[in-house]
């Protein structure tokens, strides 16, 4: 659908005294143009499960802090009801230099709530010379998820992980959504998705306090690890095509990406370990514990 | 009763008057170098910008009344932020967001009392400086193509002068900033001879940095290429 620039409403929203919010800007003149306006699709057909459409849905993502800094890594997998959608989708993304959201849920409606998320951010910084706190950040991410709340009803599901660096307090920070747009911040890591069960048990039983940026990688490959383990719809690393976790790490360096090689070593150390001992590390019991049994 | 004015009177009557408003405040310049796109204007404050980021590879520069200026840069952002949404951030350009300000700008001169008293440049960075784009576009929205350098305000013809003599295509950045301070000097800008870096804003487009290509460059980092500028100038 075309969309006219030189428009007289849309010049005038552009001229006037007006909000540093993308979307609200948006709504005021362009609102054919926000994802929410597309016909809604749950009164054509439901998108989730047992709604006769198999729509691709993202998996599992982990995110823990570590000293300095927060880590975020997801499985690769998109699937459509029990088949495999893609096998190489990517699910993390950079919000901004000191942000990075991950998405769990129907896929098409989440790329589109990150990009708008994407653009938010960034316009806000270009607009008012400098970047929201992590904190508003954080709740503007939760009145866009809010904003899906129609759609979440009729089975188009997706919530966001959010994680970043607190340049006030200079550490990491985690933040999970409900579809009403409920902002909960969690402490250590938190994991979404089909797999997050799996993934936070591992999560819980391998984080400890004050860990390196190395550790937090590793902790967080052997999350999503079992989380492939148990759960179908997550996938694990897929050595034969070289197609590993994406991990992204923030610090006070800023947002970095972990190239291909790099979350390959991560992956394979696992992969190799878990080959003498499939279930991955085990916890030593307290000594009071043994002498009980 | 209103008096008979005659279109073209009009017209001129809000040429001279937007010119004069223009005048009245100090020149900008944007010059090509090997790696980008740099920007220079003096301005003591720092927190009232004339150069900003409009998109990844845009930005934007102006004279004139401030008020009306940051409401051009504000829609800018807004018009490159939507056009970025709505197709793909590749589909964002300088072309297209010129011709828009240009229709803006034509619009205001002919059907408001008041024109804009501004004047700006919306510069592009390529892939390599056959790529870079600049346009000027005045307070009329009349639109220029330019290459290699812009001047803008009322001494705009002086300055172009200047930089006429000194601009060699692909010089280094800090050759482009010693022609700009050179043109900038006397003409009511201050001299360039102990000019310090508060009074100057300074921005450029990279090649090279990869998403977002607009920097601000400030304290130590302006320090350093003012000092580079002076060598070579007296060197």
């Amino acid at each position: 659908m075309g969309f006219d620039y030189l428009g007289e409403r849309f010049t005038a929203a552009c001229m006037a005294v007006g909000t540093s919010s993308f979307a609200d800007f948006l709504a005021s003149c362009a609102p054919s143009l926000l994802p929410g306006a597309a016909p809604q699709a749950g009164r054509v057909a439901g998108g989730g499960p047992g709604t006769g459409l198999d729509l691709p849905h993202a998996t599992t993502i982990v995110a823990a802090d570590f000293d300095g800094g927060v880590v975020m890594a997801g499985d690769r997998r998109s699937t459509a009801g029990s088949m495999i959608a893609q096998r190489d989708i990517e699910k993390v993304f950079r919000s901004d230099d000191y942000s990075c959201v991950g998405i769990a849920g129907v896929a098409g409606v989440g790329l589109e709530l990150v990009r708008l998320f994407q653009l938010e951010l960034e316009h806000y910084e270009k607009l008012e010379g400098r970047s929201l706190s992590l904190e508003g950040k954080a709740n503007r991410l939760s009145a866009f998820v809010r904003g899906n709340l129609g759609g979440a009803m009729q089975g188009l599901v997706v919530v966001p992980l959010f994680a970043g660096y607190d340049e006030e307090t200079g550490r990491g920070r985690i933040y999970s959504y409900d579809v009403a747009g409920g902002r909960y911040e969690e402490h250590r890591f938190h994991s979404i998705g089909s797999g997050s069960v799996f993934a936070r048990g591992s999560l819980k039983k391998l984080y400890t306090d004050g860990m390196s940026v190395d550790a937090a990688i590793a902790v967080c490959m052997q999350a999503l690890y079992d989380a492939a383990d148990d759960d179908s719809a997550t996938g694990g690393p897929d050595l034969t095509r070289h197609i590993y976790p994406m991990v992204a790490t923030i610090t006070a360096d800023g947002y970095r990406q972990l190239t291909e090689e790099e979350a390959g070593r991560y992956a394979e150390a696992v992969v190799a370990e878990r080959l003498r001992s499939p279930g991955g590390p085990t916890a030593p019991l307290p000594p009071t514990s043994q002498q009980n049994e | 009763m209103p008096f008979y004015v005659s279109p073209e009177q009009a017209m001129k009557d809000k040429a001279d008057y937007a010119r004069k408003g223009i005048a009245r405040g100090r020149n900008s310049v944007v010059l090509q170098y090997d790696e980008g796109i740099l920007f220079v204007a003096p301005n003591p404050s720092g927190a009232l910008h004339k150069i900003s980021e409009i998109y990844d590879r845009i930005a934007f520069a102006a004279v004139g009344r401030y008020n009306e200026y940051e409401n051009l840069r504000v829609a800018g952002v807004r018009y490159a932020d939507t056009r970025g949404y709505q197709y793909d951030r590749t589909d964002v350009t300088a072309r297209g967001l010129a011709n828009w300000y240009a229709q803006i700008l034509g619009t205001i001169f002919t059907e408001s009392n008041k024109p804009y008293e501004v004047e700006i440049v919306v510069a592009e960075l390529g892939e390599s400086s056959a790529g870079d784009q600049m346009y000027r576009i005045t307070f009329d929205g009349s639109v220029a193509d330019e290459h290699g350098y812009v001047a803008m305000g009322g001494q705009a013809d002086q300055v172009s002068a200047v930089l006429k003599e000194r601009y060699t295509e692909g010089m280094p950045l800090s050759s482009a900033m010693g022609a700009a301070l050179a043109a900038l000097a006397g003409q009511g800008n201050g001299e360039t001879q102990g000019i310090n870096a508060g009074q100057l804003e300074v921005a450029v487009l990279m090649r090279g940095r990869a998403h977002r290509a607009f920097r601000r460059l400030t304290g130590a980092r302006l320090e350093e290429l003012l000092a580079a500028a002076g060598s070579e100038r007296t060197g």
